[in-house]
């Protein structure tokens, strides 16, 4: 089951004068996905976006859409339509007016028109609000208007760039699921932009997560989560352990002293790596049934869980449970062979780049 | 009901205090000198140009005044003031804009440089600026001699209508261009991105999102130059000699020569009447309370 590369960037990069923000960078978008651009501020996502937009010209490489080379096409003749950050809706204009626009632009008839808005407006659940003025609307909806004025033009692409980040928790919890929907609904493919990692677990078929202008990892959001392939992105993504280590021979690492089994093999032996492991797998036992035994240091409640740092053999370790143990008891700590996901220390600059950044 | 609670509230207030005028404010002591200025600099002279202006010598009343403005040669001096103000407003609105839109597109450092040198004219003394042109325009002036170095024919601008309003086009352009300039920085770049990514090429962008976002920028422009132009004697006296008469050298020559003061007056309040009818006019386009400043 392949389906096709809607949009292949080949060998993007861009400076800003003397500061390099992408470095050769490569990707394709598959019809019909949903796309997350994820990184923190600074890594280049922003940058692509635009850059696929036709909002900025790369310096090198070429942006292909179907198969044909638009790096050279302004904005307006691409079959992709925006949603900005901070909506950018014209304030002079009612709400009406503004999803007509790209509408009236390519100069369809009155009632084609009227029947769009009406469509449009039902969608993100605004109907009603054709005479409204955008800034009489609160955060949400003038986001929805946004969306509505986006999506009314039928392009092939829509994309996001940070369209949730001005709004309060719950509402973006709700416009996660709205976004979803509409993804669905539309049929039409998804390029998101984020700094925000639950956003795109949440909401990816696909995340791409980016840092100092270089991807690190791309794949499904479980992929992501549960096999990240560096340090950057293991820390980026949840909380986790990341503790350097010792890999003894397959499916045998020795963290801190201690063997581990394990599940990864192909490492070598007696080689440094990485290892990372989730505070929800660390399970918190007697201490004389754990592989290494420490003592709780800190308790915290966080409604969800409860989170302790334990310290065992010289490392603090960050632990998620639904179970309290009081600060000061000894613990046994035990993971999973499974839940121990093994990484390369990095090696080039390019990989230095998926260092932690302290 | 409410009105029972507001009886019942102050005649407590009367039962208690005793009945007392409300306290004046800080506020209210601190705006008297303003008022003060307001009416002895602004109403009092506007009621005497009011009461000169509907009066004659004798001091009967009489609209003689008023009707000057119809005599031949006023009515030709309004006329000659309201195209001359025309045409350098619109000039200098053609000159201003694509000035703030290059202003706007350049990097940060070198931008305030060119503000500045924008303003620089305007440090200097107006009538200097204007006695440079005359310099400048005359016979025997700087481009004629520039003009004759190169062997080619000199040019007669002096004391003609162009350069009045090469006059009025050089001291007044700074005033169009910094409102503009001010607005057009302030526009949001994803506004015009939204534009451009919603279909619109360079030029419908700018007509249907850019230039509407500063019409308040260019009202306040052009009012800031309408204006002065309208009733400028400074720089028709100058670049005009006696031969270019202009609405504002009648009155002065009312007031100053003739010494008419209610001929004067009456003259002067018909010219208010055009500038506040202008005004009210571009009002209409400024249909959002921001009005932009030149500071």
């Amino acid at each position: 089951m392949t389906t096709n590369k809607l949009i292949n960037l080949v060998n993007i990069s861009k400076s800003y004068g003397e500061t390099l923000v992408l470095d050769e960078l490569n990707l394709y978008i598959r019809e019909n996905e949903f796309l997350t651009l994820l990184g923190p501020s600074g890594c280049g996502k922003t940058t692509t976006l635009r850059i696929i937009g036709g909002f900025e010209t790369p310096n090198t490489g070429q942006v292909i859409f179907e198969g044909k080379d638009i790096t050279k096409i302004p904005p307006n003749e691409r079959q992709l339509n925006t949603v900005f950050q901070k909506y950018a809706l014209f304030n002079q204009m009612t709400i009406s007016e503004n999803i007509a626009f790209g509408l009236k632009i390519r100069k369809k008839s009155k009632i084609y028109i009227q029947d769009k808005i009406k469509y449009a407006l039902k969608l993100v659940n605004l109907d009603g609000f054709e005479d409204r003025m955008p800034d009489s609307l609160s955060g949400g909806q003038q986001q929805r208007i946004a969306i509505a004025r986006a999506i009314v033009n039928e392009p092939k692409v829509l994309l996001l760039d940070e369209p949730l980040g001005a709004l309060d928790l719950k509402l973006r919890q709700d416009m996660q699921y709205e976004l979803i929907r509409l993804k669905n609904e539309l049929g039409i493919t998804f390029v998101y932009v984020t700094h925000d990692q639950e956003e795109a677990l949440t909401m990816s078929d696909t995340i791409v997560v980016m840092n100092q202008g270089y991807i690190q990892q791309i794949g499904t959001p479980e992929d992501i989560y549960n096999e990240p392939e560096n340090a950057f992105v293991a820390d980026f993504i949840g909380d986790s352990n990341i503790i350097a280590s010792t890999m003894v021979e397959d499916k045998v690492v020795n963290i801190l002293g201690t063997n581990f089994p394990c599940v990864d093999t192909g490492f070598g032996k007696n080689k440094p790596v990485d290892v990372v492991i989730r505070p929800e797998d660390i399970d918190l036992v007697k201490p004389e049934e754990g592989t290494i035994s420490g003592r709780v240091t800190s308790l915290i409640f966080k409604g969800v869980h409860y989170e302790m740092d334990v310290m065992a053999n010289g490392h603090e370790w960050l632990v998620h449970s639904t179970d309290l143990f009081p600060v000061g008891s000894e613990v046994g700590i035990h993971v999973d062979p499974f839940d121990i996901q093994i990484m390369n220390k990095p090696e080039s600059e390019d990989e230095q780049a998926a260092e932690i950044n302290e | 009901m409410i009105v029972k609670n507001k009886l019942a509230h102050l005649s407590e207030r009367i039962s208690e205090n005793g009945l007392q005028l409300p306290r004046l404010t800080k506020i209210k002591w601190l705006s008297f000198p303003y008022l003060l200025w307001m009416i002895g600099f602004i109403i009092v002279p506007l009621i005497m140009v009011l009461f000169y202006g509907f009066t004659n010598k004798e001091g009967n009343l009489t609209l003689e005044n008023i009707l000057l403005i119809a005599s031949p040669i006023n009515l030709k001096a309004l006329v000659l003031s309201l195209k001359l103000s025309f045409i350098s407003t619109l000039i200098c609105l053609l000159l201003a804009y694509p000035l703030a839109m290059v202003l706007c597109s350049t990097k940060l450092k070198s931008n305030n440089f060119i503000l500045l040198v924008i303003i620089l004219p305007m440090w200097m003394n107006f009538l200097l600026r204007t006695i440079a042109w005359q310099n400048i325009l005359e016979k025997t002036g700087i481009l004629n001699n520039i003009l004759s170095f190169f062997n080619l024919p000199s040019l007669n601008i002096i004391n003609t209508p162009s350069a009045i309003v090469l006059g009025m086009v050089y001291n007044f352009l700074p005033f169009m261009v910094l409102p503009i300039y001010n607005v057009l920085s302030k526009i949001d770049k994803d506004i015009v991105n939204a534009a451009r990514d919603l279909g619109a090429n360079g030029w419908q962008a700018f007509l249907k999102i850019i230039f509407p976002l500063t019409l308040p920028g260019v009202i306040s422009g052009i009012t800031m130059v309408f204006v002065p132009s309208l009733t400028t004697f400074v720089i028709s006296t100058i670049l005009g000699g006696s031969k270019v008469v202009l609405i504002g050298n009648v009155i002065e020559q009312q007031f100053l020569k003739t010494v008419n003061w209610n001929a004067g007056s009456g003259l002067s309040l018909v010219l208010m009447i055009f500038i506040l009818f202008s005004m009210a006019v571009l009002s209409k386009y400024d249909k959002g309370s921001e009005g932009s400043n030149l500071w």
